[in-house]
């Protein structure tokens, strides 16, 4: 892991995306398959399961450097990370143990890491303090990370799809497909990856990436003649991928999770379609013929085998958008029209839970903005505009899509810092600063306290205080994993603030636990509606 | 039963009764023992300073000439009221001491500033008995523990190679007084390029090379011809030149910190400076206790920092320490 560690330093060292990206190259150019694998999987911010707790790694570390557990303690409050703190107190190796001497990255997680699960205490803490005593500072400090399942490197997956797309010679879009769903570390489907285009192929599971729609700030009659779009309701729902393939059903979230199991009736209603059917959608509360709102559909996103009875207060369908694969036919060059026609026949042979909807009719722009003012009536978020003409691209190219929200705005963000709230929520970590993508940082762009239900951000407060990064004062910065919806009122340029910008009235949506990190939104994204 | 105290704090150092003296005021007193050049034990308005004779040229460049300095030399003690002193070298900074006092209740020993690192531009730490020590707690945390010098040297050069080899400004950040000095000495062994520096360094650096201490050779960037880019060349400059526009004469540069703070990851990160070299001036968590069992002391006092932790692990080894507050001591006088 000697490699990894040293790519560790130079991503650690640099907020410069190019300094970032060329490390990555030359990473990945050197590093064995099976090693290679780990670290994409790392990367793109997968981790390993939690198999040390903090409470664990607290009284191991006191008892590893011989110290008593409140100076651990306060070593640990002046540092401000766990893993770190330990890392720095137990004393560097001999140089017996030199890096010459350092496990091979996959050997370490293979043979070292992932048998902790299946192990006795006694047994884990043996195995754990073997590392802690091999280890130089900056490799037990990554160790540390990985046995608590929270490796982060600091680069975005795109960054790291970049990377892996230039080496290969292809194009991002490529390495992205081949990154989806559940991408196992092992050497094969590393060299997959850097395959040539044309040549491989891949597992039945595995999603397209999405393509997203970027929010639409000047009139639409800027778009061109009316007649060469298409709009449609923007369903208020879970933005999800159903694959038909080799007699099986598996549904994606847009963050890239399986929702096999919580969604038995749209599976069952799915069994009818052809193998090798690929749909783009909308997962919906649905009744008759009314969307629900969203908070019921929220009751199923925990559930993962949901009863009788919440399936009886929550009934969800498949509004069903767009076709990507039929046949086995990759559809995403074809042109939208395309596409749609081959949807409604494929779509018969489902059962009523996958169904697609209609186009939302308009003769020409003026007759636009009346349609969206009507959206919240009928509990949709507002419109989407397609070009006919659009491929399928991958992740959000401004152009071909657009989505047309009815105020209030709204955006993605990352949960970045938390603090207690004052008064009856004192005690708790109720305020929250969210951050938005800007290059491969994330800038925060918006403070908020308001819309969580109690529930939550109990859930949210036990979560940040396992999570603390770095404390500033009351203020503590976490791990970026969270994504939440936030609505505001206004945006506006602004001087103060590092973003550039400054938002009126944010406050929390919603909890998004169906979207990943990446999946957030974008400085470019909210800089665009200002003076909207 | 302890007898009484020797040192109190006071003026915001420490006052000796039976010497009718001061350790490092930062306010004026009329009888002052400067253990180091640093602005947070060295000020001007005293009427009288004693110091160790190697630091006279270096205290006169930082507080000026204006009362009188007495040099002592190392281990040859001297008379002060009641009492007995003898200086010895702290291995803090050039001409660097920590202070022995021996008086009818024990001998006393305060450390100003030191480290049990080598350090090619100053005498090492000399340690000799005391009763009671006071030691300074900059570092005062198991989590600080330093580097061999060596090897964040050649860290050090391995950067500026990197730097040269893109053609970039390498601008290191240090401490003007001691540790801009330690790094040209350190680096004078393994190259023999010209170093560029920051004004506010350039009469330390002189001071130090009056004193035969061998640098590498150092030219001001004031003095480089209009348009030189820097590429490839080292400049060392203080920390309050960060973010300034005299940066502006390095474009492209990549920036790197010199200090034991650096041993922290979110420190190095918060600072945004993209390299940062765990060396210190001070000494680490086992420097600090090794310390303690050299002077064979049978009371630690700690003082400069948090002192607190230290203090407490020695309490749990069943040894008397307590911390004091010298800067407490500003208020109340
Ligand atoms: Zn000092
Ligand atoms: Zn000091």
């Amino acid at each position: 892991m000697q490699r990894f560690v040293a790519l560790f330093e130079s991503l650690d060292r640099t907020t410069k995306t190019n300094a970032k990206l060329e490390a990555l190259v030359a990473y990945f150019r050197a590093a064995e398959p099976a090693d290679a694998a780990w670290a994409v999987y790392f990367l793109t911010g997968q981790r390993l399961k939690r198999l040390v707790g903090t409470r664990e790694l607290r009284e191991w570390t006191a008892e590893f450097s011989g110290l008593p557990p409140w100076l651990v303690e306060d070593s640990y409050e002046h540092v401000g990370d766990l893993a770190e703190t330990m890392a720095l107190l137990a004393p560097e190796p001999g140089p017996a143990t030199d890096t010459f001497a350092l496990p091979r990255l996959h050997e370490l997680v293979e043979a070292k890491i992932r048998p902790l699960s299946g192990m006795q205490d006694d047994a884990r803490k043996a195995s754990v303090f073997e590392q802690w005593r091999q280890l130089p500072v900056t490799a037990r400090f990554l160790y540390n990370k990985m046995i608590t399942g929270a490796l982060r490197v600091g680069v975005s997956k795109r960054l790291v799809t970049r990377a892996l797309a230039q080496l290969a010679g292809v194009d991002p879009g490529l390495t992205a497909h081949r990154l989806m769903g559940d991408w196992q570390p092992t050497p094969e489907s590393y060299r997959s990856l850097l395959l040539a285009e044309g040549e491989g192929g891949h597992d039945h599971a595995t999603p397209y990436p999405f393509f997203l729609a970027s929010p639409l700030e000047d009139p639409p009659e800027t778009l061109g003649p009316a007649s060469q779009w298409r709009a449609e309701w923007k369903w208020d729902g879970i933005r999800a991928q159903l694959i038909r393939r080799s007699g099986e059903t598996i549904l994606w979230s847009r963050g890239e999770e399986r929702l096999d199991g919580r969604f038995p009736e749209i599976e069952h209603a799915a069994a009818g379609l052809p193998d090798g059917t690929v749909i783009d959608g909308e997962i919906m509360a649905w009744r008759g013929q009314t969307p629900l709102p969203f908070s019921l559909l929220q009751t199923r996103i925990g559930r993962k085998k949901p009863g009788a009875k919440t399936l009886e207060n929550a009934p969800a369908v498949l509004i069903a958008f767009d076709l990507l694969e039929v046949e086995g036919r990759d559809l995403r060059p074809r042109p939208l029209r395309e596409r749609l026609e081959l949807l409604l026949d494929v779509v018969e042979a489902a059962g009523p839970e996958v169904r697609t909807s209609e186009a939302v009719a308009f003769d020409d722009w003026n007759a636009l903005p009346e349609l969206r003012a009507s959206s919240r009536a009928r509990g949709v978020e507002g419109l989407m505009l397609k070009h006919v003409d659009s491929s399928y691209q991958v992740g959000r190219r401004r152009g071909d899509w657009w989505k047309w929200k009815v105020r209030p705005y709204t955006f993605d963000g990352v949960l970045l810092y938390a603090q207690p709230g004052h008064g009856r929520r004192s005690g708790l970590f109720t305020d929250y600063t969210f951050a938005v993508h800007a290059g491969d940082e994330l800038v925060p762009v918006a403070k908020a306290y308001s819309g969580l239900k109690q529930a939550e951000i109990d859930e949210l407060d036990r979560w940040i205080r396992n999570h603390t990064r770095e404390r500033f004062g009351p203020v503590r910065s976490v791990e970026p994993m969270h994504v939440f919806e936030l609505a505001f009122e206004g945006i506006a340029r602004s001087k103060r603030h590092k973003s550039g910008i400054a938002l009126r009235f944010p406050r929390i949506h919603r909890w998004r636990r169906d979207l990943a990190v990446d999946d957030a939104d974008r400085l470019a994204d909210l800089e665009r509606l200002i003076g909207d | 039963m302890n007898p009484p105290n020797l040192l109190l704090p006071d003026a915001g150092g420490l006052y000796c009764p039976a010497g009718d003296f001061w350790i490092d005021p930062l306010k004026p007193v009329d009888r002052a023992i400067t253990t180091h050049a640093h602005a947070d034990h060295a000020r001007s308005g005293s009427g009288d300073y004693h110091t160790a004779t190697d630091n006279l040229p270096v205290l006169a460049t930082r507080i000026g000439e204006a009362a009188p300095h007495h040099g002592h030399d190392w281990g040859r003690p001297f008379d002060l009221g009641d009492v007995r002193v003898t200086l010895f070298p702290a291995g803090h900074i050039f001409g660097s001491s920590w202070v022995r006092i021996e008086s009818d209740h024990g001998t006393w020993g305060v450390s100003g500033d030191f480290k049990r690192a080598p350090d090619p531009t100053c005498a090492a730490f000399r340690p000799a008995p005391v009763d009671v020590w006071l030691t300074e707690c900059t570092f005062g945390l198991p989590v600080y523990r330093w580097p061999s010098p060596a090897q964040v040297v050649d860290e050090i050069l391995d950067w500026w190679r990197e730097c040269r080899a893109a053609g970039r400004p390498a601008v290191l950040f240090c401490y003007a007084l001691g540790k801009a000095q330690r790094l040209l000495a350190e680096l004078s062994r393994h190259a023999d390029e010209t170093v560029w520096l920051h004004g506010a360094m350039r009469p330390l650096v002189d001071a130090y090379r009056e004193a035969g201490v061998e640098m590498l050779p150092t030219r001001l960037v004031s003095e480089a011809p209009k348009g030189v880019k820097f590429a490839g060349e080292l400049v060392l400059a203080p920390p309050s030149a960060a973010g300034s526009t005299w940066m502006r004469r390095f474009p492209g540069h990549s920036a790197g910190f010199v200090s034991g703070w650096m041993r922290i990851r979110g420190n190095r990160r918060r600072r945004g400076y993209d390299r940062g070299f765990v060396m210190s001036d001070h000494a680490d968590w086992p420097a600090l206790l090794e310390t303690v069992s050299d002077m064979g002391a049978r009371r630690v006092i700690t003082i400069h920092g948090n002192g607190e932790a230290l203090a407490g692990y020695l309490r749990d080894q069943a040894m008397a320490a307590e911390s004091w507050n010298l800067r407490a001591s500003l208020g109340g006088s």
